[in-house]
């Protein structure tokens, strides 16, 4: 609308030739290959964000979105307790180029398939390491394209009819909602389920069930809660004891920060979704101190933010976020520092920060960030330690969940192909990712530092599932910006907690 | 592949080709009409095309779109003027609005200004082209790469340790004593770091347009005027300027309306965290993050009202501007 003159010439022109690439390439879409645009599509969140939104808004499904946030939250959260016992390792796995061509039923596909994800980076390489033996043994090209704005793309592209023939979802809220607009396709005709509950802990299926359909398969879980350090350094201070109680970790603390340099490293940007590592440090804390029921209850939006038990959840957090002789950098280090190179001053010499607290992927971001680094020698972990001893053996889960958008026989191979010990198997070998399928063997895991955690994950008494991931996302992103706004004005939690209050009571209504 | 080339082919070739066929169509067609009704009737005809589309791509979707900012999230039940009393009573939305003022203010005032000053000096030195260009460049960069740069500029570290970002760094380097300053989180400042960038995208746009204007500023006048002994600060302001008067109008007033259209760059650059948010960006929220129809279409109503009058005041400007020529 820059100008009146050259809007009413142009714009329907524009339309038009955009109208007839959209009938294109759903017309193509059934069984023929659909590549090339993925770059198209990178820039779509941002180029459509404007124009289109009268129109998107005009065309748009009467079905009940908003309805459907809430079906998460109705959802039973214990489905998320992981308690698998211990992977039943044995058998060697076979090739993975193998298990692919299985699972495109032995034959050459060719073709292409089309992969939206979050993952960028050493995350994408590796997710590109995982399909490679797939793309040999069946000739699909798998088109891989990751955003950090996940959510909205994926919306964009469903709502549009467009969407990607697989995607990542941004968590188990999203996938119910996509899946009670039908617009998910039931993985129980595709995947063989009776193998699927040989290899997957029961929980692990249910958390990727809608309504009894199998709609998601998690390709890679993660452990949310480790605290990292580096046992060279740490040891001045902790003499080879690590915290077992939230008052051990503040003396540790208080001990680091009295010798002149701060114990924490934190970084909280991570493009749309900053905020993030904030809400880990708050399920952490409320799994700890208020117990599983007040956390499950929380993320269903039945007790408000400003309750008691939540309150002080922020407040315990306060303790080191807000204390700037505790975090590295102050607070505006704090909030513009990416999650990924928060960890790098811990191993800088002599190093600015000792402690890291964030999930298990995280290695392979320190590896990236100070190359030459060893698990074990150079960084360790220690698991959240206890607030209340009631809830000893809590941990806080997640994962990266896949469905299906569009069924086409390349897109059924590959997501077949995922969910195979053989290709998880990859991306488990390189690092930063665990995994839920009982056949991947501890053995493979590259280091001790893994293996422990991966047997946290199927074996911790409580396991919960990421809360955030669980909110409906206008709750999430609301308590996103929440903690960026405490963490640079902790002043202000009252009110940010009454806010908070307020889109709960908005969030969750149907 | 090859069927996406042809099927591009179609459309390149055919749309061209159904016009041309139907204004064939349509002149044939007239003939057959009485003397009487033909020049009536022919306009009509040419413009129904386009007419047409602009029914299907423009009015219909203003229409459904206020239409859907009375019905709830789901556009589904009549709520009557809840999402417009939301967006004005929640905290969020009300400061996206006051950072929009702050744009109109402040990005036009600079966007305007420092166009119309770089138009009056390049039309004086003999490299007008070369730094004219250099000041249009940033038009050629994509918002969200100029977003990105940007962000590289303003990168904050704590000063215990060297500063990557080209503000901090400079700064640093020629201002003593100079603490590095998160321009992207601190507020208010970060709003204007974001208008900042803004501004130096966009004021190569005001200055060409000026600087053509400023070629239809007669010579004689200008020289009668120094001739009867008027400074060049009088020529300036009491020849020149009114003399761009329509011009500058038009400049503001569409500078405005990118002003009041801020989106990609608060998008890419905080995602409208530490209180930086503009409405385009709550509406891009409501609409592809939360869902929200009604509340998404109320602020694009918003948006549309905002921008409606200014618009009509640039047409009306241009029209003159033109009609002056």
């Amino acid at each position: 609308m820059r100008s009146g003159r050259f809007f009413i010439v142009r714009q329907p022109l524009v339309l038009l030739a955009f109208v007839c690439l959209l009938a294109a390439c759903s017309s193509n879409n059934n069984n023929k290959a659909n590549g090339g645009n993925a770059a198209n599509n990178a820039a779509k969140p941002v180029a459509s964000s404007i124009a289109p939104a009268p129109g998107a808004a005009g065309t748009a499904q009467p079905g009940s979105p908003a309805a459907a946030a809430t079906g998460a939250a109705s959802r039973t959260a214990s489905a998320a307790t992981a308690r698998a016992g211990s992977p039943t390792a044995g058998g060697t796995l076979g090739d993975p180029g193998a298990a692919a061509l299985a699972a495109a039923g032995g034959k050459k596909l060719g073709g292409s398939v089309n992969v939206l994800g979050t993952w960028g980076g050493s995350e994408q390489d590796s997710f590109l390491a995982m399909v490679k033996p797939f793309e040999d043994a069946t000739g699909v090209k798998v088109n891989y394209e990751g955003t950090r704005d996940l959510n909205a793309v994926l919306t964009t592209r469903v709502q549009g009819g467009n969407p990607p023939e697989l995607a990542g979802l941004p968590g188990p809220g999203q996938m119910a909602q996509f899946a009670q607009q039908g617009k998910l396709i039931d993985l129980g005709g595709v995947l063989d389920v009776n193998a699927m509950q040989q290899q997957y802990p029961a929980s692990w299926l249910q958390l990727a069930q809608v309504n009894g359909k199998q709609v998601g398969i998690f390709i890679k879980v993660a452990l949310k809660g480790p605290i990292w350090y580096d046992p060279k350094t740490l040891s001045k201070f902790s003499n080879g004891q690590t915290p077992k109680t939230f008052d051990d970790l503040l003396a540790l603390s208080d001990k680091i920060a009295q010798s002149g340099t701060t114990p924490w490293c934190e970084g909280m940007e991570s493009g749309a979704a900053s905020g993030w590592p904030g809400t880990d440090w708050l399920e952490d804390i409320v799994l700890r101190q208020a117990g599983p029921d007040v956390y499950d209850q929380w993320y269903q939006g039945k007790i408000k933010w400003s309750s008691p038990e939540i309150k002080q959840a922020w407040q315990t957090w306060g303790k080191i976020i807000a204390n700037p002789k505790y975090v590295f950098g102050g607070s505006q280090t704090v909030l513009s520092t990416n999650f990924g190179d928060a960890g790098n001053p811990m191993f800088s010499n002599p190093p600015k920060c000792y402690l890291m607290h964030q999930g298990s992927f995280i290695t392979d971001f320190f590896v990236k960030g100070t190359p030459g680094i060893k698990p074990i020698t150079d960084f360790n972990f220690f698991m959240f330690p206890d607030i209340d001893p009631k809830y000893t053996g809590s941990a806080e889960v997640a994962g990266d969940l896949f469905g299906m958008f569009k069924d086409t026989p390349q897109a059924r191979a590959l997501i077949k192909y995922l969910a195979t010990p053989e290709a998880q198997s990859i991306w488990v070998k390189r690092g930063g990712a665990l995994s839920a399928n009982k056949l991947v063997s501890p053995d493979i895991y590259p280091d001790q530092l893994a293996q422990e955690q991966a047997q946290i994950v199927t074996t911790t008494k409580t396991a919960k599932f990421d809360a955030s991931d669980l909110m409906p996302d206008a709750m999430s992103t609301a308590e996103y910006k929440a903690i960026l706004d405490y963490i640079q004005n902790p002043g202000s939690l009252d009110s940010i907690l009454a806010n908070l209050d307020k889109v709960q009571a908005d969030a969750y209504k149907q | 592949m090859s069927d996406r080339i042809i099927l591009a082919l179609v459309v390149v070739l055919g749309v061209p080709a159904a016009l041309v066929g139907y204004l064939a169509l349509i002149e044939w067609l007239v003939r057959g009409v009485s003397n009487h009704w033909r020049p009536r009737l022919r306009p009509w005809l040419w413009l129904l095309p386009v007419l047409a589309f602009l029914g299907v791509y423009l009015v219909y979707p203003s229409l459904k779109t206020i239409y859907l900012s009375f019905l709830d999230a789901s556009s589904q039940k009549f709520v009557g003027l809840d999402n417009y009393r939301y967006i004005f009573t929640d905290r969020t939305n009300l400061i996206s609005l006051r950072n929009n003022v702050l744009w109109v203010i402040f990005f036009t005032g600079a966007v305007v200004t420092f166009g119309l000053l770089i138009a009056v000096l390049t039309d004086r030195v003999r490299y007008e082209s070369l730094a004219r260009g250099v000041v249009f460049l940033p038009m050629a960069v994509s918002f969200v790469a100029a977003g990105v740069i940007w962000r590289f500029m303003y990168d904050y570290r704590p000063p215990s340790l060297p500063q990557t970002g080209t503000v901090n760094a400079l700064l640093g380097a020629v201002v003593p004593g100079f603490t590095p300053h998160a321009w992207l989180i601190q507020r208010p400042l970060n709003t204007f770091a974001i208008i900042g960038a803004s501004v130096w995208m966009w004021t190569g746009f005001a200055a060409v347009i000026l600087a053509a204007a400023l070629k239809g500023v007669p010579a004689d006048v200008l020289e009668a005027a120094r001739v009867d002994g008027a400074g060049e600060w009088q020529v300036f302001w009491r020849i020149i300027f009114p003399l761009l008067g329509t011009t500058i109008a038009v400049v503001t007033t569409t500078v405005v309306i990118i002003a009041l259209k801020a989106f990609d760059i608060v998008y890419v650059m905080t995602n409208g965290n530490y209180d930086t948010d503009v409405i385009a960006n709550r509406m891009y929220k409501e609409m592809f993050n939360f869902r929200n129809f009604g509340r998404a279409s109320a602020i694009a109503v918003i948006l549309l009202c905002a921008i409606v009058p200014v618009m009509l005041y640039n047409l009306r400007s241009f029209r003159t501007q033109e009609a002056t020529r």
